[in-house]
């Protein structure tokens, strides 16, 4: 693993180390994250897979319903009759927060026009059989499954869409910052180390260089005393 | 309040119409995907598609998943089931856990 290209300084290593604390502490928060994002996908992915194939059935049913009404009726009939809804369905988009990945959350209701409330159908009996009631019927019944079926997919998405960035994000510290960190400041600790070494050593070298000129110069006084007592002697 | 849509032929349409969604009928992917970018921005909080459009578009698609809405959907149309939707949902399971663990086999 490289080193990052720094001073070997006694502040850069003191900046180092405050920066490596925190890439392990962000490491593990988001370990913890990736982990519990990863619990509640699991477990919303098993059940939208389970409602998606229900709503899939269903909606063959109602097709299926379509159908048989088609048979019965002419395409002329059933277009007039469909042609002009009487309800009208609002949707209302809320918010959830799951570990700071905002999904939505869907919510309907349906307006209809007219008086009776409970009569969803948009045309009268005459002309229409009853096979298109069923599948109206049908239709509406399972609409609160697609719904939820849409809230729930779209949150799938999301949490997988963020929990890949999130491990990306983990392995990034985990195999190259990290590491990284580590290295550099091993390699400043070693290279302060050697300085300090060689500092010892220098001094040592000139401290023995002064006792030695002290030892000389008194040497020398003694043998110049010498040298004069001798004269006069 | 948003408004949810529904693109497909004109027989799957049908009768979502009638329920009281905003139907959009079109043949071709191509037309699918101008009109799902037409209503994309018009406050549409879901978007069905009908799977056999949707399995041509999935270039388009992918700009909508990291948006909050429209969650756009891919349902079966009266031609039914081409396995879009499960696909999706497989997809999103691969990209998050890196292998598909949770379908293992048992829809092959």
């Amino acid at each position: 693993m490289d080193r990052l290209n720094v001073n070997p300084t006694r502040m850069v290593l003191t900046n180092l180390k405050k920066q490596l604390r925190v890439a392990v502490r962000g490491h593990k928060l988001m370990k913890d994250k990736r982990d519990e994002l990863m619990k509640r996908f699991l477990d919303l992915a098993r059940e939208n897979k389970k409602l998606r194939e229900e709503v899939e059935a269903s909606l063959t049913e109602v097709y299926q319903s379509f159908s048989i009404a088609s048979a019965v009726m002419t395409p002329a009939m059933m277009e007039e009759a469909l042609m002009y809804p009487k309800q009208s369905v609002k949707l209302t988009v809320g918010n959830r927060n799951i570990m700071s990945v905002d999904v939505p959350v869907f919510d309907f209701h349906t307006e209809t026009a007219g008086t009776e409330s409970d009569n969803i159908y948009p045309y009268g009996f005459a002309n229409t059989s009853g096979e298109l009631d069923t599948a109206i019927r049908k239709l509406s019944d399972i609409f609160p499954q697609m719904l939820k079926l849409a809230a729930m997919e779209k949150e799938a998405a999301m949490l997988s869409d963020e929990i890949e960035k999130t491990r990306r994000r983990v392995n990034a510290l985990e195999y190259v910052k990290i590491p990284r960190f580590q290295e550099t400041i091993r390699y400043i600790t070693m290279k302060l180390d050697e300085n300090e070494r060689g500092n010892q050593t220098r001094l040592m070298k000139v401290k023995d260089m002064m006792v030695q000129d002290a030892v000389q110069e008194k040497r020398e006084r003694s043998e110049e005393a010498y040298a004069e007592y001798a004269a006069r002697g | 309040m948003a408004k949810i849509g529904v693109i497909g032929d004109a027989t799957s349409v049908l009768g979502f119409k009638a329920f009281g969604l905003e139907a959009f009928a079109c043949d071709t992917p191509q037309e699918a995907a101008h009109i799902l970018h037409r209503i994309a921005g018009e406050g549409y909080g879901i978007i069905y598609i009908t799977e056999r459009l949707c399995k041509d578009m999935s270039r388009e698609l992918e700009a909508y998943v990291r948006q909050r809405t429209p969650a756009i959907i891919p349902i079966p149309g009266v031609d039914g089931n081409f396995g879009v939707g499960i696909a999706g949902v497989k997809k999103s399971v691969e990209r998050a856990v890196g292998a598909d663990i949770l379908f293992g086999g048992d829809d092959e």
